[in-house]
């Protein structure tokens, strides 16, 4: 029935209806694809984002600023590792805190190859809150490693290729600073955008007692914490900074004590940016549509001008209103979804065949992510059309509804 | 105050009181009726005459409801006309009105069949009724052969017999035609001739426009139209009247 019609008014005009077709089928595959784009690009976003965790926040101690109980500002504030027990026990509703301390510049040795790289002593729920996920046949440290003071280290994977190459370093030992250590677990890789000093993948991670055993650091170069809801992440950070205070004795007003990283918040900056690009995108998308939909409602508004004659014939038969209108909105519609549909093919055709380009090591190829079509663009791009699509054929069928017989019958 | 009450129309099927249609071309107003008069009675046969541009056929879209008057009264079996909605309208041009064309006015993309069906269409007929009736009425006009055949593929004689089909198709009261052989040659425009006369004899009302002398003098009453208003109106002909007013309108 639809190739009836097509074929119908096409006979008249069949270039124009191809080109309409062709536009409208232009305007969906660009909706699509933009629309699309900006899925993928989210969701790429947030997977990197999450490389370094999930709704955390990362605490810098710093000097104080001001001056606080009679004590004068600029004195450095460092809080050691039994404080993280004492936060843990006074502030609640955290999902985990830990500590971490920074050796820089240490060195890696197994067997002949030595690297020089960053060791880091953390508590054992740091891997959870940091999103450290080890590569199955491995393992992240856990509270005996921890308690026991045990030498084992888990590696970054990039850390891992430098000293074992395609060996699997799991159970091999490695010297740290010439003290040897069993690596337990490689990190799997990851996309990661956030960090605070160097990507997870060069660094190597040992308990944080170990570290202070072999280093004599006692001093927190970082909190890490995360809440049971991220709505109360300000509220949880400060009780942390209370808990600090009265311990230290700063004014926990003082914001530059305790430099914060809160992703919560910075998420959600993130997040309303993601949303501007994609109404930004679906703006010219649904803008392209409606060029096409235009070319729709002039091929309508052509047909019904070239038809006339025959509703003025049908109206002196008596046809109401609908049976004048019906046809040329099903009319219009048709063209819309015709196009529609073509555009459709196209663009799932053409994110088919973009997932297959590897994307290589390019960071940037990586960070725009795979073009997703997901059922809610699917249902946005389907709506769009069909608004379009009755738009352009209620106009020009109101224009054949106003069509006045008597006028059309008129002996020529 | 208004009332639909028939006996207001004495007993005519069409009731026409002072009615004026003025066409409004924005910078020249045009009055083509200007008060015309005109009672049609049941199964009456009345050939409307008149020259070009006397408002023969403005007349004919008024009584077919193809139109509004401007002013006036008219009554269609009692109905006051003024102020019907515009669906009442086309139910009214669906069921009581059957129009027949100088230029056929049949859909050139569908077969003679599908022609005739339109009107059963738009009726809500069944479509089992719809093929019952449309084979019956073209062989009625002696179309039974060429139901499936596009009107490009026939004389103008075939076409307008299908195009009276098409007419009679919701079985309406009244059938109005206008120059109905204008188009046709003189052994076409004698059958449709023919057919009309039968179709009067049959019961129906019949209004003809036309030119033609002999078509006219068939019909037992003649009215005659000329700038807007009905100047002559003979219920038996006055044949040197009637041939008067051919040769004037014929030029």
């Amino acid at each position: 029935m639809i190739l009836q019609l097509f074929m119908r008014a096409s006979r008249v005009q069949k270039k124009r209806a191809i080109l309409t077709i062709a536009a409208i089928a232009w305007g969906t595959l660009a909706l699509l694809l933009l629309l699309a784009f900006g899925e993928g690009l989210g969701i790429s976003l947030q997977n990197a984002w999450a490389g370094m965790g999930t709704d955390i926040a990362v605490i810098w101690p710093g000097e104080t600023t001001k001056p606080w109980k009679g004590m004068p500002a600029g004195r450095p504030i460092r809080p050691r590792i039994a404080d993280i027990q004492t936060i843990r026990l006074r502030v609640q509703g955290l999902t985990g805190v830990s500590g971490e301390i920074t050796s820089w510049r240490t060195t890696l040795t197994h067997g002949d190859k030595t690297v020089t790289g960053r060791v880091k002593g953390v508590s054992t729920v740091w891997g959870q809150l940091r999103n450290q996920i080890p590569v199955s046949g491995g393992r992240f440290l856990n509270p005996l490693d921890d308690a026991q003071r045990r030498r084992v280290i888990f590696l970054g994977n990039t850390v891992a290729e430098n000293i074992f190459g395609s060996d699997d370093p799991v159970g091999k030992t490695l010297l740290v600073d010439q003290v040897p250590y069993t690596v337990i677990g490689v990190m799997i890789e990851k996309m990661q955008f956030g960090a605070y000093s160097g990507m997870d993948a060069d660094h190597a991670v040992i308990p944080i007692r170990t570290f202070h055993a072999q280093y004599g650091r006692d001093r927190l170069g970082n909190i890490v914490l995360k809440t049971e809801n991220p709505v109360h992440m300000r509220a949880k950070l400060a009780e942390v900074a209370a808990v600090l205070s009265s311990k230290y004795g700063f004014d926990p007003a003082d914001e530059r004590v305790l430099g914060t990283w809160d992703t919560v918040e910075t998420g959600k900056i993130r997040n309303n940016i993601l949303l501007g690009i994609k109404i930004f995108l679906s703006v010219i998308g649904v803008l392209t549509l409606t060029v096409g939909g235009i070319g729709v409602a002039n091929i309508m508004y052509a047909v019904v001008k070239e038809r006339t004659r025959e509703i003025g014939v049908k109206m002196a038969l008596g046809a109401r209103s609908q049976w004048i209108t019906g046809p040329i909105v099903l009319e219009g519609l048709t063209y819309t979804l015709l196009g529609g549909v073509l555009g459709l093919v196209m663009a799932t055709a053409l994110i088919l065949l973009m997932s297959l380009l590897p994307t290589g090591d390019s960071m940037a190829l990586q960070a725009l992510g795979k073009p997703t079509l997901s059922p809610s663009i699917a249902a946005t791009a389907a709506g769009v059309l069909g608004i379009i699509g009755l738009l352009a054929g209620y106009f020009p069928a109101r224009r054949a509804a106003s069509v006045d017989p008597a006028e059309t019958l008129r002996y020529e | 105050m208004k009332s639909d009450n028939p006996t207001q129309t004495n007993g005519a099927v069409i009731h026409m009181d002072g009615i004026r249609k003025t066409y409004d071309t924005g910078k020249i107003k045009v009055e083509a009726l200007k008060g015309v008069n005109l009672d049609v009675k049941d199964g009456e046969f009345v050939a409307i005459i008149g020259p070009s541009g006397s408002g023969k056929s403005t007349l004919m879209n008024l009584i077919g409801c193809l139109d509004t008057p401007t002013g006036g009264t008219y009554r269609l079996s009692g109905e006051l006309v003024a102020g019907l909605r515009k669906e009442q309208l086309a139910a009214i041009r669906n069921r009581r009105v059957g129009f027949v064309f100088q230029n056929f006015n049949l859909l050139p993309q569908i077969t003679s069949y599908e022609n005739v069906e339109m009107p059963l269409l738009f009726g809500g007929v069944s479509r089992r009724k719809r093929k019952q009736r449309v084979e019956e009425l073209l062989e009625r006009v002696g179309l039974g052969e060429r139901m499936h055949h596009k009107p490009t593929e026939l004389s103008g004689g075939q076409m307008q017999r299908v195009a009276v089909a098409r007419a009679l198709a919701m079985n309406p009261d009244i059938l109005l035609a206008d120059e109905p052989t204008g188009n046709l040659d003189s052994s076409s425009g004698g059958d449709i001739m023919e057919l009309f006369q039968e179709l009067w004899e049959g019961g129906r009302t019949m209004l003809v426009i036309t030119h033609d002398a002999a078509l006219a003098k068939r019909a037992p009453r003649q009215v005659e139209i000329r700038d807007g208003l009905v100047v002559r109106d003979n219920t038996n002909g006055s044949p040197d009247l009637m041939s008067d007013s051919i040769i004037q309108s014929t030029d």
